[in-house]
C-alpha cells in the first residue's frame, strides 16, 4: 500500500513540476508584423446571426487584407456553451482577442470586476461614440468611469406579440394595460383559446415573462432601483407584481414546461394561442422561419404598463487584457461600433443597431418602429438575459421562478429573492 | 445451491458486454490471475509498457477527482477563483438546498424504477427467447438495438412521444380518453409527504423519463441474462425435471439463483448510469416545472457553467461520486476478495 501512494506522489509530483516547467516557456507571444490575427468569441452559430457575423469578417477582410479573422463561434445552449469555454480559456490566462458579453452585469460584475478587461476610452474618444450610444447603454458597459465594451446590436425585451386575425375575431384591441390583458384573457379563455403561450422548458422564459411585468407594476426607476438594492424584493409593490405575474400565469397554456420559446411563439402564429410575451428575437423565428409577413399575420405591442420603457439586450464586444492582437482587435471593434458594421449586421440578424445614427431604410417595419422607440425610451436592463444582476444571482432567480411557477408563493419567493440578492451585493 | 464455472459464464458476458466500458473492468478484476514464473525482464517491461496509462490514469482520474475535492472546499462561487478554504459550507448549503433535495428524491425515484424495470423486463424478454423461438437472432437483434443510440437521442425522440399535447396523447384522445396523462409536465408528486424543505413521493413526470431509460437499456440486461441462461447447462434442468419439478419450480429454484452473478453486474452497471444521468433529462425534460425531473448532474452543469459556482458544482460532484462508490465499492472489494482467496 505504501508503495503504491508513493508512486502515485512520485508521478503527481513529475507531472506538476513539467507542468510549471511548461508555464516558463510557453508564454503567448504578442506577435506583430503582418500576419495578425483577431480572434472573435461569439454564440452567433444561428442562422441569420451567423449571417451577419459572417458579412461583418468579409468586410473587415477586405478593409484589413493584413489581419485575418478567425471565428471561433461556440454553439448551443443560448450561450452557455460558449460562456463555460470563455471562463475556461479567460481563467488559463488564453483569452481571445475579443468576445461576445451581454451589455450589464454579465460584462461589468464579472470580467471588468475581475480586471480582466481593458478600457476602450480612447476609441470612444477617437470615434465620438459618446455622442452616437444612448447615454444609457454606455452606461450599462461602463464601471468606475471606464468603457468597457462596443455594442453592436440590441433586442427589445419588453414586447407583447399577438396574432392578429385572433384578436380582430373577437373584438380585442391589443392590451396597453394589465386590466386590458385581464379582460382580453378572460374573453379568449371562454372561446377556448389559449391567451397567453408561454414556453418555460428553459426556465428562463418565465424570468423574461417576470421581469416585464415588473418593469410594468414598478415603472423604469423602480425597476432599476431592485438592482441597485434601493427597492427590496419583499417590497409590496413587488409582491403585487408577483401576484400579478402569478395570475398571467393561470392564463397560459398547460404543457408550457414541455415547450421552448420558438414553440411558443409558433402557437401565436398558428393561432392557437392569442398572446406571447418574448424578446424581439421572435420577430426573426416569425418571419424568417415560419414566413409570416410582420403588421399582417402578427402585431406587436409594448407589454402592459412598459410604453415608454425599453428592456435593453445587447450583445457587446470587449478587449480582454492578454489579447494576443490588441492593434489589430481594435481595428475590428472599430469597424463593430461604425455605422456600416452595425448596419451590415443588424438587418441580418434582425435586431436595431446600438447606435442612434444608423440608416433607417436598411430596417424592416419592425426595426424601423424600435429604433424609434430605442431613442426615445428609458432604458432598463434584463435580468433573465444578464444585464440587470450577477449570473449567479440570475441562476437563483431562475431557479426561485422555475418553483413559483409551480407553487405560487408569493412570500417565500420574495424572501427568497431578497436573500439571494443581498448575497451578490 | 450449485455453483457455476466462473469462467464459462464470464466468457459468455464479455462477449455480449464488450462494449461497456464498465463492464471491462468488471472483467478484469475478475479474471484468473496469471500464473507467476515469469522471467524477471519481462515483468520490468510489462511494467514499463504500463506506465504511460498508469500515469495518465494518476492525472486525469484520481489528479483530477482530488482537484474537484479541493475546489468544493473552497469559496470559489465566482468567475474568478478564490480558494479560500470554506470547509464544508458548500455541502451544507446543498442539503439545505430545495433543488438539491429534489434532485436526491429524484434520483433515487429514477434508479430504483428504473433498474426494477430493466430487470424484470430483461428477464422476461431473454425466458422467452431462450425457448429457442424462430428467429430468435432477430428478435435479440430487436431488443438490443436502442442501446446503439445515444440517450440525447432517445431523449430527443420520447420528448415528443410523450409531450403533452403533440405526442401519443393525440392517439390517446382519439380513442376516446378525455384528459390524457400530461406525462413528464405534471407537477404531482405522490404522496406527497413534506420533510425538509420539498414534498418526498414519486414525481409522475419522472414516469415518462423511466420509459424512455427502460426502453433503452432493457435490451441490455435481456443480453446479460441470456448470456447466463445460455451457461447453464441442460443436465441441471433435466435433473431437476426427473426430480419431478415443474417448470415454474425449475425457473424459481434452479435458474433463478444461478443468475443471481448477472443479477448482480446488471445491477452495478445500471446503478451507475442512473446515478449519473444527464443528457437523458437534459435532451427530454430539462430541470422541469417545480424540479420534478431534476438530477443531480444537470444541477452540477447548471450551477456550474450557468451561474459559475465552481465550488458548489465540484461539492454535487463530491455527493455523485460519493453515492456511486456506495454501489461499486463494495462490488469491487467482493471482487478483489474472491481473486485473493483463489
Amino acid at each position: 500500500m505504501n508503495g503504491k501512494t508513493s508512486l502515485v506522489s512520485t508521478l503527481l509530483s513529475l507531472f506538476l513540476i513539467g507542468n510549471l516547467a511548461a508555464c516558463g516557456t510557453t508564454q503567448p507571444q504578442g506577435e506583430s508584423g503582418d500576419n495578425q490575427q483577431v480572434e472573435i468569441f461569439s454564440w452567433w452559430t444561428g442562422a441569420g446571426e451567423e449571417a451577419g457575423l459572417n458579412a461583418l469578417i468579409e468586410q473587415f477582410e477586405k478593409k484589413n487584407p493584413g489581419i485575418e479573422v478567425k471565428n471561433a463561434a461556440v454553439a448551443g445552449g443560448a450561450g452557455t456553451n460558449a460562456k463555460a469555454t470563455l471562463a475556461t480559456r479567460m481563467q488559463g490566462n488564453d483569452p481571445p482577442d475579443t468576445f461576445q458579453v451581454h451589455g450589464g452585469s454579465e460584462l461589468n460584475d464579472s470580467w471588468v470586476a475581475a480586471g480582466k478587461m481593458k478600457p476602450l476610452n480612447d476609441l470612444y474618444e477617437q470615434e465620438g461614440w459618446k455622442d452616437t450610444f444612448p447615454e444609457e447603454l454606455i452606461q450599462m458597459v461602463s464601471r468606475d468611469g471606464n468603457i468597457y465594451s462596443v455594442p453592436v446590436n440590441i433586442h427589445r425585451g419588453n414586447v407583447l406579440w399577438y396574432n392578429k386575425k385572433v384578436l380582430d375575431q373577437h373584438g380585442i384591441d391589443p392590451p396597453k394595460t394589465f386590466d386590458d390583458f385581464f379582460d382580453a384573457a378572460e374573453k379568449l379563455d371562454k372561446e377556448g383559446i389559449t391567451p397567453l403561450a408561454l414556453g418555460d422548458k428553459e426556465p428562463w422564459a418565465s424570468t423574461h415573462l417576470l421581469e416585464t411585468v415588473l418593469l410594468g407594476k414598478l415603472g423604469p426607476e423602480g425597476y432599476s432601483n431592485l438592482w441597485t438594492g434601493e427597492l427590496s424584493f419583499d417590497d409590496p409593490k413587488v409582491k403585487d407584481a408577483l401576484k400579478t405575474f402569478k395570475k398571467m400565469l393561470k392564463y397560459t397554456n398547460q404543457d408550457h414546461a414541455a415547450r421552448n420559446w420558438q414553440d411558443a411563439s409558433q402557437m401565436v402564429a398558428r393561432g392557437d394561442a392569442a398572446m406571447n410575451i418574448m424578446g424581439d428575437w421572435v420577430k426573426g423565428y416569425l418571419t424568417t422561419d415560419l414566413k409570416l409577413e410582420p403588421g399582417k399575420d402578427f402585431g406587436w405591442t409594448p407589454t402592459p404598463e412598459t410604453e415608454g420603457s425599453f428592456m435593453v439586450i445587447t450583445d457587446t464586444f470587449g478587449l480582454p487584457k492578454g489579447a494576443k492582437n490588441p492593434e489589430a482587435t481594435k481595428k475590428f471593434l472599430k469597424m463593430l461600433g461604425s455605422v456600416e458594421g452595425q448596419d451590415t449586421f443588424n438587418p441580418l440578424k434582425g435586431s436595431i443597431p446600438a447606435r442612434v445614427d444608423a440608416d433607417k431604410k436598411k430596417y424592416d417595419a419592425y426595426g424601423k418602429e424600435t429604433m424609434e422607440a430605442f431613442k426615445e425610451s428609458k432604458l432598463t436592463p434584463s435580468l433573465a438575459h444578464g444585464s440587470a444582476a450577477p449570473e449567479g444571482f440570475v441562476t437563483e432567480a431562475n431557479q426561485a421562478v422555475n418553483t413559483f411557477v409551480t407553487q405560487g408563493h408569493v412570500d417565500s419567493i420574495a424572501n427568497r429573492l431578497k436573500q439571494q440578492f443581498e448575497s451578490y451585493k | 445451491m450449485i455453483p457455476i464455472e466462473p469462467i464459462r459464464l464470464q466468457g459468455a458476458i464479455h462477449l455480449t458486454s464488450h462494449r461497456m466500458e464498465m463492464h471491462q473492468r468488471v472483467d478484469i478484476s475478475r479474471k484468473p490471475a496469471p500464473k507467476p514464473g515469469w522471467k524477471r525482464g519481462e515483468k520490468w517491461a510489462g511494467l514499463l509498457l504500463l506506465c504511460p496509462s498508469i500515469l495518465a490514469i494518476a492525472v486525469f482520474v484520481y489528479g483530477f477527482i482530488g482537484w474537484t475535492g479541493v475546489v468544493s472546499l473552497t469559496r470559489w462561487n465566482t468567475l474568478v477563483p478564490d480558494f479560500t478554504f470554506v470547509g464544508l459550507q458548500n455541502f451544507v448549503a446543498l442539503f439545505q438546498d430545495f433543488r438539491f433535495q429534489s434532485d436526491l428524491r429524484n434520483t433515487l425515484v429514477f434508479t430504483v424504477f428504473f433498474i426494477l424495470a430493466c430487470l424484470v423486463i430483461g428477464l422476461l424478454l431473454a425466458t422467452l427467447l431462450d425457448t429457442r423461438i424462430r428467429g430468435e437472432n432477430l428478435f435479440r437483434n430487436l431488443f438490443i438495438f436502442p442501446m446503439a443510440l445515444s440517450l440525447i437521442v432517445t431523449g430527443v425522440v420520447w420528448q415528443w412521444i410523450f409531450n403533452p399535447s403533440t405526442g401519443v396523447n393525440l392517439f390517446l384522445k382519439k380513442i376516446g380518453l378525455e384528459e390524457p396523462p400530461v406525462w413528464y409536465v405534471d407537477t404531482r408528486i405522490l404522496p406527497g409527504v413534506e420533510w425538509g424543505r420539498i414534498e418526498w413521493g414519486i414525481p409522475v413526470a419522472l414516469i415518462a423519463v423511466v420509459v424512455a431509460a427502460v426502453w433503452q437499456l432493457s435490451g441490455f440486461t435481456m443480453a446479460m441474462y441470456l448470456a447466463g441462461l445460455r451457461a447453464i447447462p441442460d443436465e441441471l434442468r433435466e435433473a431437476a425435471r426427473v426430480d419431478g419439478a415443474g417448470e415454474w419450480q425449475i425457473f424459481r429454484r434452479v435458474i433463478f439463483p444461478l443468475l443471481r452473478p448477472i443479477t448482480l453486474s446488471v445491477v452495478i452497471i445500471l446503478g451507475h448510469i442512473s446515478l449519473k444521468i444527464f443528457d437523458l433529462i437534459v435532451a427530454m425534460t430539462g430541470p422541469g416545472a417545480n424540479y420534478v425531473t431534476d438530477v443531480p448532474g444537470v444541477y452540477m452543469f447548471e450551477t456550474t457553467f450557468r451561474g459559475n459556482h465552481y465550488a458548489q458544482g465540484a461539492a454535487i460532484a463530491v455527493i455523485m461520486l460519493f453515492m456511486i462508490s456506495l454501489l461499486i465499492v463494495p462490488y469491487l472489494l467482493s471482487g478483489m476478495r474472491k481473486e485473493a482467496d483463489r
